[in-house]
């Protein structure tokens, strides 16, 4: 038998199971799709423009009268990804605290990083959340007992109410800023660096870089559009300014240091994964020590540090489903709650909700491959 | 090579699948017992009491389903179902009937594959606040946090009823009732609305001091709550319906669990034909003719059945009100067995 037979052979062999398995799918499709409608059970995905008719709690863009499924989804889809961007913030930042108490010089700094490690990541996340949730915001006193944490902040049951921009666009405007600002700074790093080349030493501006992303937005707080709503108590609860219901803050914070633990953890792994000769080379060169940490320790740890990194977000991502234990509206809680109740069609749904997990993931995933890349010029 | 081979008979013999669930009946017959969708704990309605035994008007439906179809009560196997899985249990076949104080609606009877069969209690929804906020009417609940449990109808008509008001209010919803009682009872809302039978369950059974609560007159929307059974199985479905007939029936001929072997002997045909010491009206049902004797005898009639789990017998003391029957007062009406 030559070669090449062998590899017709294979081809034909590939040819034919992917045949089989798209002739399977095509068969569970087709059957669900008979078994549904010889039910008498409604199928496709018509629901989807139809009114829904139930409100949400909490929606980051607008959700009422007349609003369809398709809104709902939409209302759902914001949420997962506010709490989903918040947890992987709150985890990172938690997290580089936590390795730097476990790779501090002190031992009564290491024990606190180790104990810490060692309890949260011990529990189950949902523990976690009905620990934040009932034993800690439950107990929080009613809207007329309020704490007051400062000017116009107040903290009760139905969560911490803060003053906020009556016109929300005003917080595009300083998010606009903040992307020019780091865009600019970094055109101008480049030029600095590039005349650092020619002429031997930074320019006189050299520092400007660095001054831009907070200079810019800082000018659009000087814009008249930042008229504060401030809460106040009216009726049963507080009206105004912006509300930060118990079951977000429960879920942020139980998902940030549940995952802090497991981030701390791998942030120290790839900065042991350095190997001591590198940081003690770069100190006999003369570096200084934050120079040895940013342009020989960092670029090497994050090699490693990277793609157990990426399961970590993606696991934030995914754990954010279980909101639907604490009432806060997510994806899983409005669409393949509610909505799924109310039209019934369970199929259709929970397709198109495992399809936006696969989706974000996939997206998240593919971000930090780009960052891995780019940044560090490194297929990983 | 083999187990290829048949592996790929069995994906293909996916395609031949088809839907033969329309014998519920032989189904129940030859499993011996009755496989039943139940509340996760309602008080009066399905609950299981401290000996672990499930309680309740939806429970005493299935019994006399299984007196009727099984000749015994006892033999019913209880799902416990929250408001979201019920249906879709109930459309896979997990359950034979679905007695879980579900709301009959256009929606549901049309478009989710389920039949309605009959109506065993005549609910509407309504609100249930702390008396200090001195809350008198529903009206006055704008900018109200409304706790709720999600995937029923109490979120619809809760947002069709503040529109019609032109007021707001802030929805917090729970899965399971347990969480929306403890949820309210902590403050994190002020009022609780759910259909007042259990608005009057919760406030007995778990509410940390019952009569700091009131709940309010207003009855915003119908909520007829009634067994759902498959579509497409139509005696099954008759089964079940006239097992709520015979409920209703029994208590109109005055006979009930005590009386019903002097009954037997009665001259009136109306009540031998319901006892099956006349005709054959169980043949029909493709049960025995003693089937709704059974049924009385094992579980007892309507009124039995409501002063026990909901009336002056239980700790609820719900009036019989719209429940009572169609010659008290009342919606109940069982149509004529002839």
């Amino acid at each position: 038998m030559t070669r090449q037979k062998t590899s017709i052979r294979g081809y034909l062999w590939q040819g034919l199971i992917l045949g089989l398995v798209l002739l399977g799918i095509g068969a569970i499709v087709h059957n669900t799709v008979a078994n549904l409608s010889a039910r008498g059970i409604a199928s496709g995905f018509s629901f989807l423009s139809r009114p829904a008719g139930f409100d949400i709690g909490f929606s980051l863009i607008p959700f009422g009268e007349g609003s369809t499924f398709l809104d709902a989804f939409a209302v759902g889809l914001c949420n997962t990804l506010l709490v989903a961007v918040l947890g992987i913030i709150g985890a990172s930042v938690l997290g580089l605290i936590v390795a730097l108490l476990r790779l501090a010089p002190h031992p009564l700094l290491r024990l606190i990083g180790g104990t810490y490690v060692e309890i949260v990541r011990n529990i189950p996340l949902l523990l976690h959340l009905f620990f934040w949730y009932f034993a800690v915001l439950r107990q929080l006193p009613s809207p007329r007992q309020s704490l007051s944490l400062g000017p116009d902040i107040f903290l009760n049951i139905r969560g911490l109410y803060l003053p906020f921009p009556a016109d929300h666009s005003a917080l595009w405007w300083l998010l606009g800023a903040l992307i020019l600002g780091l865009w600019v700074g970094h055109w101008a790093r480049r030029k600095a660096l590039r005349q650092q080349e020619l002429e031997g030493r930074l320019p006189r501006w050299q520092s400007l870089p660095f001054v831009l992303p907070l200079l810019f937005p800082l000018i659009t707080l000087l814009l008249p559009i930042w008229s504060l709503s401030r809460p106040e108590l009216q009726g049963f609860n507080f009206v105004g300014g912006l509300q930060l219901v118990p079951e977000l803050v429960a879920l942020v914070v139980a998902l940030s240091f549940y995952t802090a633990a497991f981030i701390g953890e791998i942030i120290r792994a790839g900065i042991l994964a350095v190997a001591p000769g590198q940081r003690e080379a770069a100190q006999a060169l003369g570096l200084s020590s934050f120079d040895t940490l940013r342009l020989i320790i960092l670029p090497q740890a994050l090699r490693v540090i990277l793609p157990p990194l990426t399961s970590q977000y993606l696991n934030v991502t995914k754990n954010s489903s279980l909101a639907a234990a604490i009432a806060f509206p997510d994806l899983v809680l409005v669409f393949a709650g509610t909505a799924l109740n109310v039209t019934g069609q369970a199929v259709e749904i929970m397709a198109l909700t495992m399809a936006v997990y696969l989706l974000i993931s996939l997206l998240i995933s593919f971000a930090m491959h780009v960052f891995q890349k780019q940044v560090l010029h490194y297929e990983g | 090579m083999k187990s290829f081979w048949l592996g790929m008979c069995g994906l293909l013999s996916f395609s031949s699948l088809s839907v033969a669930r329309a014998d519920t009946l032989g189904e129940v017959k030859k499993r011996g017992f009755l496989k039943c969708g139940v509340s996760q704990g309602l008080a009066g309605f399905s609950a299981p009491d401290k000996g672990g035994l499930w309680q309740g008007i939806d429970v005493d439906l299935c019994r006399a389903v299984a007196a009727a179809v099984l000749g015994d009560a006892t033999k019913v196997k209880y799902s416990p179902l929250s408001a979201k899985e019920r249906l879709t249990a109930l459309q896979s076949g997990e359950i034979d009937v679905l007695s879980r104080n579900t709301t009959w609606t256009f929606q549901r009877d049309t478009q989710l594959g389920v039949d309605f069969a009959g109506v065993i209690y005549y609910d509407g929804q309504g609100f249930m606040v702390p008396k200090k906020l001195g809350v008198k009417a529903a009206k006055e609940l704008g900018g109200a946090s409304v706790c709720v449990q999600l995937g029923t109808t109490t979120e619809l008509n809760l947002a069709d009823f503040f529109r019609s008001q032109n007021l707001t209010y802030k929805l917090v919803t729970f899965e399971k009732n347990d969480e929306v009682v403890a949820a309210y009872d902590a403050g994190r809302c002020d009022v609780i609305s759910a259909d007042r039978s259990g608005l009057f369950a919760d406030r007995s059974a778990k509410l940390k001091k019952p009569d700091d609560h009131v709940i309010l007159p207003e009855i915003i929307s119908k909520e007829p709550l009634g067994p759902v059974v498959r579509h497409g199985d139509n005696r099954w479905g008759d089964i079940v319906r006239w097992s709520l007939y015979a409920l209703l029936e029994a208590e109109e001929l005055k006979v009930d669990s005590k009386n019903i072997e002097a009954n037997k002997k009665s001259n009136n045909p109306a009540i031998r034909r319901l006892l099956g010491v006349e005709g054959e009206l169980g043949k029909n049902l493709g049960l025995n003719t003693n089937w709704a004797a059974s049924i009385i005898q094992q579980v007892g009639n309507y009124q039995q059945i409501f002063d026990r789990n909901l009336g002056k017998d239980s700790p609820l003391k719900i009036e019989r009100g719209q429940n009572a029957l169609w010659n008290a007062g009342g919606l109940h009406y069982p149509m004529p067995f002839r």
